[in-house]
């Protein structure tokens, strides 16, 4: 019987406690990333207590309704999971060189490892650094002042925290699953894994899927409805036109997987028999459901990092961006074809040919469009004046490697040979081929690209530019051995093997991860030393890259309302026409007032509550539980009472603020596309190719 | 505005007689006669879709003329619908007859 | 883009801005509801995958009574008509009484489709229909009772709506909400016809 009070939670559920009674290099590892968790919060309410920053942080940051606050708060959030993300990376290389015939970790901490791994990389990692670049630029891009629901975009933010919040308690309380990132049942059902594990997975799951879903259908409400005067869909910057595609996907694809967690749920909590081995219970029903999610998500993860490569081409190299039709037509493509595919995630799992060849095709096909993409960006650079800045530093990394995991990928479409490979190795070193140099890649050129319009100043270029290659070359060193080993036929997810030909390439990945240690170093680095440069590298006109949308002729940082006048477009990059007519930074014809979101708590206590509530369901401590989902229900039910939701900004303050920015402009020194990286860059541009 | 509102509740009763009728056909399709198995079905799926589309045109307004992004969006949604249950059913059935 | 706004919402030209937010609303709330589809598709699909796994429990003939799920059908149906009337009150009259009232009526008509429906559940628990019998019922039980969850999550919205009429009146904020509800409650319907189609008479045929 469970404690009414307490549920299963007792002395015994934190790593110290194991460590205690059973010292060991295994129980010290889990003791050590426990013990980082309690003194990376105590260090972070330690600083924010010494240097008064309570009442900021809650002000200007965890209740505002801003778009662009609300995206740095997801790359934020996603920036600590990627360390964590990174950090069991480098352990579990480090346990697999010591693998052969045992290992330093238990077989369960080391499945552990690579459960958290996998859910934290895509659910906390990619999909919320994605979802913030999207929040961050959209708005700014189609020329609107927020989304189209402020206030439910703060909501699904305080959902994918709760989530990740639970994935790091998880670390002290308690234990996460140890069935990998999908958590195949019937492994994961109560009878073989009757612990805390796998509910963890579940409700962190369960509750940040809810807030993704809600994130697609706010983006997708805003660029189907916030697009200023003149921009027609074909007018829409490229990497708008791949948040379109994202967001739509994530409004379909997300409910088979809230669909999979709680029917996965009702077994474990209620005895209901859907994926059970007795009772008629169906397992092979969980994969299925599961990658009608999974497969989307790899496209929803990826397709923006499509977008900032269209974007950052057609900057650095000057031009236009070749084929943006085609582009256009490639993303929708892959958007409704990556609906068909699902099944070769399970190839081998017994149904008949036909289904398997019909599949293999339609995965076969996407390669199609992707394969139009990359040769669009190529096309965009050829003959451009690339200025080989760290975002092409990326492309580059990204043209070379994803190619390889793509076209790995055309191999894997192949059921016979899916059957040969499938779950080894090789499986391993295409998916990260594919979604590091996809998303990974894309999302930190976004990030360098994007980050001046977000704080004022440029990140420091040489830094920037050393974290970049060591990226590429420890990626390079710690999957590509990978093929081969699966090749050789070791099995994905081996806690320990006993062919000593494993050993060599082992080594190669394992030097592969240190130098991927190294980047992750140097990028927090480059963050810390642009912050304390921050006076140099300042640009405040707003336009460091010679840009070709409409977010670079705003500010940097963007003002809380986007746009002093609401901006109107005749025809693609904009920004670009106007510097090439000479009439960029001109008063508007006339300025109006207008409405913002207010400040609200509600995100912040949805968070809380539902975070609680999984916790508490996590330890059946059922009436923690209860409470707690009646104070989610309350909460909503109390907004909908609260009347005075917008603040208003008198139409004169806009126009008092344009003319004081303009005054600005005309005092700064417009800098060469030469001089871009240097202190000269304030944000002015001078055009380098008319237009 | 008098003749909108008239025009507007004849729909909303032809929306809830057809729906009615259709309902009852389908209750006596199951209940009353001897058909075969497969051919009540057919019947079901028949009345039941129809009923969904006077659903549609009767209570939610869609049509052909006004909100075409609505139109849009539900069209959208079946197709994805289609596929995964299509190809659920399809996936799922293949793996049970393989599995006898 | 269409001009024409939708069923029951009286927003002139003159309120602008928020005639805008109402349109954003009602989009947003369609995609809502086409995401929730895809939910009741799987649980459908799930249903479809799970009939032969009856594991040697109850099946469809001890379990089912045709007679209450068209009771529902007709509470359920009803209550979609009263809605509408709803709609057309509030676009046509602008006064809150008939509104709240039609509005009552179909909460009660809810009500009475939850309570057939919980009776229904208590009958097949007790003649061993339970959810843990088999992963035919498990599909059942959770299939139906989502669509249960559903209508039970619109009387809670109904109620404040109620509150809300009472307090504030038909004001521009209270009838988008209503414009909203209104499309919740009628696919409500939909995904019923879909149940006792396939579900119900599906297994009795």
């Amino acid at each position: 019987m469970t404690d009414p009070i307490f549920g299963r939670l007792d002395g015994s559920v934190t790593p110290f406690d194991d460590l205690f009674r059973n010292p060991s290099v295994n129980e010290a590892v889990a003791s050590g990333a426990a013990l980082a968790v309690i003194l990376g919060v105590v260090a972070v309410v330690w600083m924010l207590t010494r240097h008064r920053l309570w009442a900021p942080l809650w002000r200007d940051w965890l209740t505002s309704a801003d778009h662009k606050k609300i995206g740095i708060m997801y790359c934020v959030l996603a920036g600590v999971m990627l360390v964590r993300g990174v950090l069991e990376g480098v352990v579990m290389r480090t346990h697999q060189v010591t693998a052969l015939d045992g290992g330093m970790l238990s077989a369960d901490h080391f499945a552990q490892l690579f459960s958290t791994h996998g859910t934290i990389m895509i659910f906390f990692v990619a999909t919320p650094l994605i979802t913030g670049l999207i929040n961050f630029a959209v708005p700014l891009q189609i020329g609107a002042r927020d989304m189209a629901f402020p206030v439910l975009n703060q909501v699904s933010l305080g959902l994918t925290a709760a989530g990740a919040g639970l994935v790091m308690v998880s670390l002290v309380v308690g234990q996460f699953g140890t069935g990998g990132w999908t958590m195949y049942p019937p492994y994961t059902g109560a009878t073989f894994s009757p612990g805390p594990g796998v509910d963890y997975w579940l409700w962190a799951i369960g509750i940040s899927g809810i807030g993704s879903t809600l994130s697609g259908l706010n983006f997708a409400v805003t660029i189907y409805k916030m697009r200023c005067p003149g921009m027609t869909w074909l007018r829409m910057p490229m990497f708008t036109w791949t948040a379109l595609c994202t967001a739509i996907m994530m409004v379909y694809a997300f409910p088979p997987l809230t669909v999979a967690t709680a029917m996965l749920a009702l077994d474990r909590y209620l005895d209901f028999h859907f994926f059970t081995n007795d009772l008629g219970g169906n397992m092979m029903h969980y994969a299925n459901v599961f990658w009608m999610f999974g497969h989307p998500e790899v496209y929803i993860v990826v397709l923006p990092a499509y977008g900032v490569f269209s974007e950052i081409s057609a900057t650095f190299a000057a031009k236009r961006l070749y084929g943006y039709n085609s582009l256009v037509i490639a993303t929708m493509a892959i958007a409704v074809i990556s609906f068909c595919v699902w099944l070769h995630h399970f190839f081998t799992m017994g149904q008949g040919a036909p289904v398997n060849a019909a599949f293999g095709i339609a995965t076969m096909i996407i390669a199609v469009p992707t394969g139009v993409k990359v040769y669009d960006w190529l096309a965009t650079l050829y003959e451009g004046r690339i200025r080989m800045s760290v975002p092409i530093i990326y492309l580059a990394g990204f043209f070379i490697l994803f190619v390889f995991g793509g076209l790995t990928g055309v191999i894997l479409a192949n059921p016979t040979i899916d059957y040969q490979v499938h779950n080894s190795q090789f499986l391993v070193a295409h998916f990260h081929n594919v979604l590091i140099r996809g998303t990974l890649f894309g999302i930190f050129a976004g990030i360098h690209y994007w980050f001046p319009k977000a704080f004022g100043f440029r990140l420091d270029e040489t830094l920037a530019r050393r974290a970049a290659w060591l990226w590429f070359a420890g990626f390079c060193l710690a999957f590509l051995p990978l093929y081969w080993l699966g090749l050789m036929g070791m099995p994905r997810r081996s806690a320990s093997y006993d062919n000593p030909a494993f050993e060599p390439a082992m080594w190669l990945a394992f030097a592969g991860g240190l130098l991927v240690l190294a980047a992750l170093a140097t990028t927090v680095w480059t963050f810390v030393a642009s912050i304390r440069n921050r006076a140099a590298l300042a640009c405040p006109v707003g336009d460091p890259w010679d840009g070709r949308t409409l977010e670079w002729s705003v500010p940097c940082p963007a003002p809380a309302f986007n746009f002093f006048a609401t901006p109107s477009v005749r025809a693609l990059d904009p920004l670009t026409i106007e510097k090439a007519e000479g009439t960029p930074y001109e008063e508007a014809d006339g300025y109006e007032d207008i409405e913002m979101p207010r400040n609200t708590a509600l995100g912040m206590i949805l968070a809380v509550a539902t975070g609680v509530m999984g916790f508490a369901l996590v330890w059946w401590v059922w009436w923690l539980a209860a409470l707690a989902l009646v104070a989610v229900i309350g909460a909503v039910i109390a907004r909908a009472f609260v009347e005075d939701t917008h603040q208003r900004i008198p139409a004169d303050e806009l126009r008092q603020a344009h003319l004081a920015f303009l005054r600005r402009v005309r005092q700064t020194r417009a800098v060469d596309r030469d001089d871009e990286t240097g202190p000269a860059n304030k944000g002015l541009a001078r055009p380098e190719v008319p237009a | 505005m008098k003749d909108d509102r008239r025009s507007e509740t004849i729909r909303y009763v032809t929306g809830a007689l057809v729906s009615g009728v259709l309902t009852l056909l389908a209750f006596w399709v199951v209940m009353g006669p001897d058909l075969a198995r497969p051919v009540r079905l057919w019947v079901l799926a028949g009345l039941g879709l129809a009923q969904i589309v006077v659903q549609l045109r009767c209570f939610l307004h869609i049509g052909w003329h006004s909100r075409r992004e609505d139109l849009q969006l539900i069209l959208f949604s079946l197709v994805l619908l289609g596929l995964m249950i299509g190809g659920t059913i399809w996936i799922m059935g293949s793996l049970a007859v393989r599995m006898h | 883009m269409s001009g024409t706004a939708h069923p029951g919402l009286n927003l002139g030209a003159a309120h602008g801005k928020a005639r805008d937010r109402s349109e954003k609303g009602a989009f947003g709330f369609w995609v809502f509801l086409m995401s929730d589809l895809i939910i009741f598709g799987i649980l459908f699909a799930t249903y479809i995958v799970m009939l032969p796994a009856r594991a040697g429990g109850p099946g469809p003939e001890t379990l089912f009574d045709l007679s209450s799920i068209g009771a529902q059908t007709a509470l359920l149906l009803a209550s979609s008509f009263t809605y509408g009337m709803a709609s057309l009150s509030m676009k046509h009259g602008g006064r809150r009484a008939p509104v709240a009232l039609w509005l009552a009526l179909t909460g009660v008509l809810g009500a009475g489709f939850i309570t057939l429906e919980m009776r229904d559940f208590i009958h097949m628990a007790g003649e061993g229909g339970v959810p843990s019998r088999s992963g035919w019922l498990s599909a059942l039980w959770a299939l139906v009772g989502l669509h249960g969850l559903h209508v039970a999550a619109g009387l809670l919205w109904i109620a404040v709506m109620l509150a809300l009429l009472a307090l504030r009146g038909l004001n521009d904020a209270v009838k988008s909400r209503l414009l909203l509800l209104g499309l919740y409650w009628h696919f409500l319907d939909l995904a019923w016809i879909g149940i006792f189609t396939i579900v119900f008479l599906g297994g009795m045929a």
